[in-house]
């Protein structure tokens, strides 16, 4: 049995336009021990469905669908039923380090936390563990330095700890929603090591949310693309890119700057920008910037095709794409 | 923390020695003769100079400016002319009411605001917020003697709860004085726990969107764990700052109250002294009441040391 | 769910200044606060022509009745009527709050922008005289002035327009100093426009919203200090009708007639609601940040 069964998942959001459909039906599985990616520029659901996962949506979204835990489900859950997972069984690392610790409390207190609530440890034995986590996680000199405030710590360090916050208790899933974005790019490489390295020494799952396919081929086994609410291709990490099939999918990659390219090599994009959640196409929601789009596509949502070994993706002009030149 | 302690101490001092210029030029620069002025236009010449004599009133105002400096470092601060006893007496039994009485007010301004602008900030945009915001617009409009006389009529004329006024000393007990004391700082407490529980709601409502919350509340923490435990302490930087500031207001506000209930404190001898045109009373009390608000803006910075670890560090 | 129901943007430039009216009462804050004002207004306006009884008339043989046809709202101690008393009372409030705020008004928005336009000493120095002033609570220093110098209309109307003057200068400094860093303003002076004419021209105009807001609020104060004030006996004097009097006046007289003590009371509250409320309603309808409905 998966640990994660997401299936046909739903997210409304209430805007100034009326309500909206952040999360169109997101279907996909996660294996104890797996790391799955999630790639998605801003604004394609991507954090909302984190969210969603995690029960932490605003009061006033909707949520329809799916989301089975370990075999129980979690739509529809009472606030005082989630709180009893978060932290304990799922945890969560955000993107932005310099805002995530409160700054009046000592990281030691910050990271003993969900260990006197979850574990019902006293403050001896709660600050025994976190000083070992700590120096799991790469602050040196954790024992003197237990006592200190976030301020004292650079964004890299700090974001550190918030991972060891998130492992406190051994979650079975852990989700990292771009952790390392908002970090200097010589950082970046460490935290990801540290959070590969944590994830194979307790075979948790990782669902690691990301802008940047680079960081997705490193980590993630499996991999999904998001538009517009929907995911428009997933499968084994190097299957998808040796054939991509999705127009978006190529698109994004096309236009990653890369080494060696001529100067004065014009850089690829894809035509036109992001529509707000409220303004998508009513059939497929890349429809209105895809080259290859044709009229049975602004009218019909396209479903899955299997395209090879668990590679599927929702086009209706794959044959076209498919036999276009590699980008 | 030593180094931050000393620079405070100094700015406390600078800002009295400030406030003290300013009291003394504004009481002794006067039209007129200030002796002719505390004896009233009925006063014979005679008796108006031997006044100006005692007073001190022909030397320069550089040396009466020190005179009463250095007497207040000594305690020795004249005498009144209206009661013809030290002021320092005089002050000091006054003191023993308004002083609790203050802080009557400003505990039940606290626990008044605290509550109603956390259940605010719990249930925002909901009718438990939107009725406590218009509760608290009425607050800021009622003049606080206007609710005085209201209390008193409804407390005390109808209900025959408490009396309408004055006070019998600390001789009869605690529990009596308190009582006597109870109107007036609930009055008091009133207007300020309005403008201070919107204050409390705008700062829970800030706090509450910051991404720590979030964090908390990734945790496991339920809404309220997350509120007493990250929420609050954060919240009270602002609100902390605001409760300062609002001490100067509720000192003044002594003033006009312990009118309204005949209450022998501070605020009615400043109220009585200048109508009786006892310069040297005014003077001192003014002064006092000064030193009382710059003493309270002192605590609160040190309140901002206790709350906020980042402000030790970044005053060196 | 909200509904989508809200402000819609402003009118385009050249459209009516009728879609800005209906934006602006459909804001609940400024809508009441409207009201309540105009109601103010119009009483104070109202005692000028007709009241329904003269309000210096004694009649001894009417004193302290209960609301009835003819007094509606009652009689006073002297048998005065009590509506008679709160319209003309509205006329003195309005009248302190516009000259009080007037002189903050004028003087204190003169300070602030010279020193925004001056800066360096002459900037401290006004920012360091208003601190102190600061530190004095308005109503202690107001009743210090009035018994000094005497009690009466005229000396509380000066005494707290003088503590009128800080808030204006600091509001406008702030303000200004901000609007000196803008283009437009490093514009003006590169075509060689002097401090006065750029203070003036460029300056002040866009400070307008800014100070409707302040003059509000301090027209409430005023009417607030104005009330204390005469209360304690040093603001208007008899047999001038004002609210904070009848209220001391009330005060003996619980027990005989305790309504003589809820009507003045509850005629400043409104008036100070209604003004905090249009004053509240103005900020935030200044602000394009907040166009939402509240």
């Amino acid at each position: 049995m998966a640990l994660l069964e997401v299936s046909q998942l739903r997210v409304w959001l209430p805007t100034q336009r009326g309500p909206v459909e952040a999360v169109r039906g997101l279907d996909f599985s996660l294996q104890r021990g797996e790391t799955l990616g999630l790639v998605g520029e801003s604004g394609c659901g991507k954090s909302i469905s984190a969210m969603a996962l995690m029960g932490l949506l605003p009061e006033n979204a909707e949520v329809s669908g799916s989301i089975r835990f370990d075999g129980e489900e979690l739509v529809g859950k009472s606030d005082g039923a989630w709180c009893q997972l978060r932290g304990n069984r799922i945890a969560m690392v955000f993107q932005e380090p310099m805002t995530a610790l409160n700054p009046l409390h000592s990281i030691c207190e910050q990271v003993g936390e969900p260990l006197r609530l979850h574990r019902g440890m006293g403050r001896a034995a709660a600050r025994a563990r976190s000083i070992a986590l700590l120096e799991r996680v790469g602050i040196a000199d954790a024992a003197r330095r237990a006592d200190a405030y976030p301020h004292q710590f650079s964004g890299g360090q700090r974001q550190r700890i918030t991972i060891a916050m998130a492992l406190a208790c051994e979650p079975d899933l852990l989700i990292a929603d771009e952790p390392t974005t908002a970090l200097d790019v010589s950082i970046q490489r460490q935290i990801l090591e540290l959070i590969d390295e944590l994830v194979r020494e307790r075979s948790m799952a990782l669902l690691l949310i990301s802008h940047d396919l680079g960081v997705i081929a490193q980590q993630a086994a499996r991999m999904l693309v998001m538009y517009g609410g929907s995911v428009v291709e997933s499968g084994p990490t190097a299957g998808l890119f040796a054939r991509m099939a999705h127009p978006y999918t190529r698109g994004l990659f096309g236009a990653r700057p890369r080494l060696g390219m001529a100067p004065g090599q014009r850089l690829e994009t894809i035509e036109g920008s992001v529509p707000e959640l409220a303004d998508l196409p009513a059939g497929c929601a890349f429809s209105d910037r895809c080259a290859w789009a044709q009229p049975p596509c602004v009218g019909n949502r396209p479903a899955p095709i299997l395209v090879g070994a668990g590679h599927t993706a929702s086009c209706l002009r794959l044959d076209a794409v498919l036999g276009a030149n590699r980008p | 923390m030593g180094l931050f302690l000393l620079k405070r101490l100094l700015t406390l001092i600078a800002t009295l020695a400030g406030a003290s210029v300013v009291v003394f030029l504004v009481l002794e620069i006067l039209p007129g003769d200030a002796a002719q002025t505390m004896m009233g236009p009925d006063a014979s010449p005679e008796a108006v100079r031997a006044l100006a004599n005692r007073l001190g009133l022909d030397r320069p105002a550089l040396e009466r400016y020190w005179h009463w400096v250095s007497g207040m470092a000594h305690g020795e601060l004249g005498d009144s002319y209206a009661y013809s006893s030290p002021v320092l007496e005089l002050v000091a039994q006054r003191l023993a009411l308004t002083v609790p009485l203050a802080l009557m007010a400003m505990l039940l301004t606290a626990v008044l605001a605290l509550s109603a602008g956390i259940y605010a900030a719990a249930r925002h945009n909901r009718l438990g917020d939107v009725g406590m915001m218009a509760l608290t617009q009425v607050g800021i409009a009622i003049p606080n003697f206007w609710f005085a006389i209201l209390l008193i009529l409804f407390f005390s004329v109808q209900l025959q709860w408490f009396s309408a006024g004055g006070f019998a000393g600390w001789d009869e007990g605690l529990l009596p004085g308190l009582r006597a004391l109870l109107l007036p700082a609930l009055s008091l407490a009133v207007v300020q726990a309005a403008i201070l529980a919107r204050i409390t709601r705008s700062a829970v409502l800030e706090v509450m969107r910051e991404d720590y919350v979030r964090t908390a509340r990734a945790k496991g923490l339920s809404q309220r764990a997350a509120l007493w435990r990250h929420v609050l302490r954060n919240a009270m930087i602002p609100v902390v700052t605001v409760m300062g500031l609002q001490s100067a207001e509720l000192l003044a506000g002594t003033i006009v109250v312990e009118n309204v209930f005949y209450l022998p404190g501070l605020g009615r001898l400043i109220f009585q002294s200048i109508s009786n045109r006892d310069l040297i009373v005014v003077r001192n009390c003014v002064m006092l009441l000064a030193t009382m608000v710059v003493v309270l803006n002192f605590i609160v910075d040190l309140l901002y040391a206790v709350i906020d670890p980042r402000v030790k560090a970044s005053d060196i | 769910m909200r509904s989508a129901a809200g402000l819609r943007a402003a009118p385009a430039i050249g459209q009516a200044p009728v879609p800005w009216l209906r934006r602006a009462f459909s804001h609940r804050s400024f809508a009441i606060g409207a009201v309540l004002t105009s109601l103010l207004l119009s009483c104070a306006l109202l005692s000028l022509v007709w009241t329904p009884w003269s309000p210096y008339e004694i009649d001894m043989g009417a004193k302290l009745q209960p609301p009835s046809s003819s007094h509606w709202l009652g009689t006073d101690p002297f048998g005065r009527d009590i509506v008679s008393l709160l319209l003309v009372g509205a006329r003195n409030s309005i009248t302190v709050g516009i000259i009080a705020v007037g002189i903050g008004l004028v003087a204190g928005t003169a300070l602030g922008l010279v020193a925004a336009a001056r800066r360096g000493w002459v900037e401290e120095l006004i920012m360091r005289l208003s601190d102190f002033t600061f530190a004095f609570p308005a109503i202690l220093s107001a009743i210090m002035l009035t018994a000094v110098f005497g009690a009466g209309i005229v000396n509380s109307i000066i005494a707290i327009g003088v503590f009128n003057i800080p808030t204006f200068a600091r509001i406008t400094r702030a303000s200004a100093n901000a609007l000196w860093a803008r283009e437009f303003v490093l514009a003006a002076r590169a075509c060689g426009n002097g401090p006065w004419r750029i203070s003036l021209d460029h300056v002040l105009p866009n400070l307008q919203s800014a100070l409707t807001v302040q003059v509000t609020i301090r027209f409430a104060v005023a009417i607030l200090a104005e009330a204390a004030l005469s209360y304690l006996g040093l603001g208007t004097q008899p047999p001038q009708p004002s609210w904070g009097r009848m209220l001391a006046e009330a005060q003996t007289l619980l027990y005989q007639a305790p309504l003589l003590a809820v009507f003045p009371g509850l005629a400043i509250a409104m008036a100070v609601l209604g003004l905090n409320l249009l004053g509240d309603g103005l900020r935030d309808l200044g602000d394009p940040r907040l166009a939402r409905k509240r």
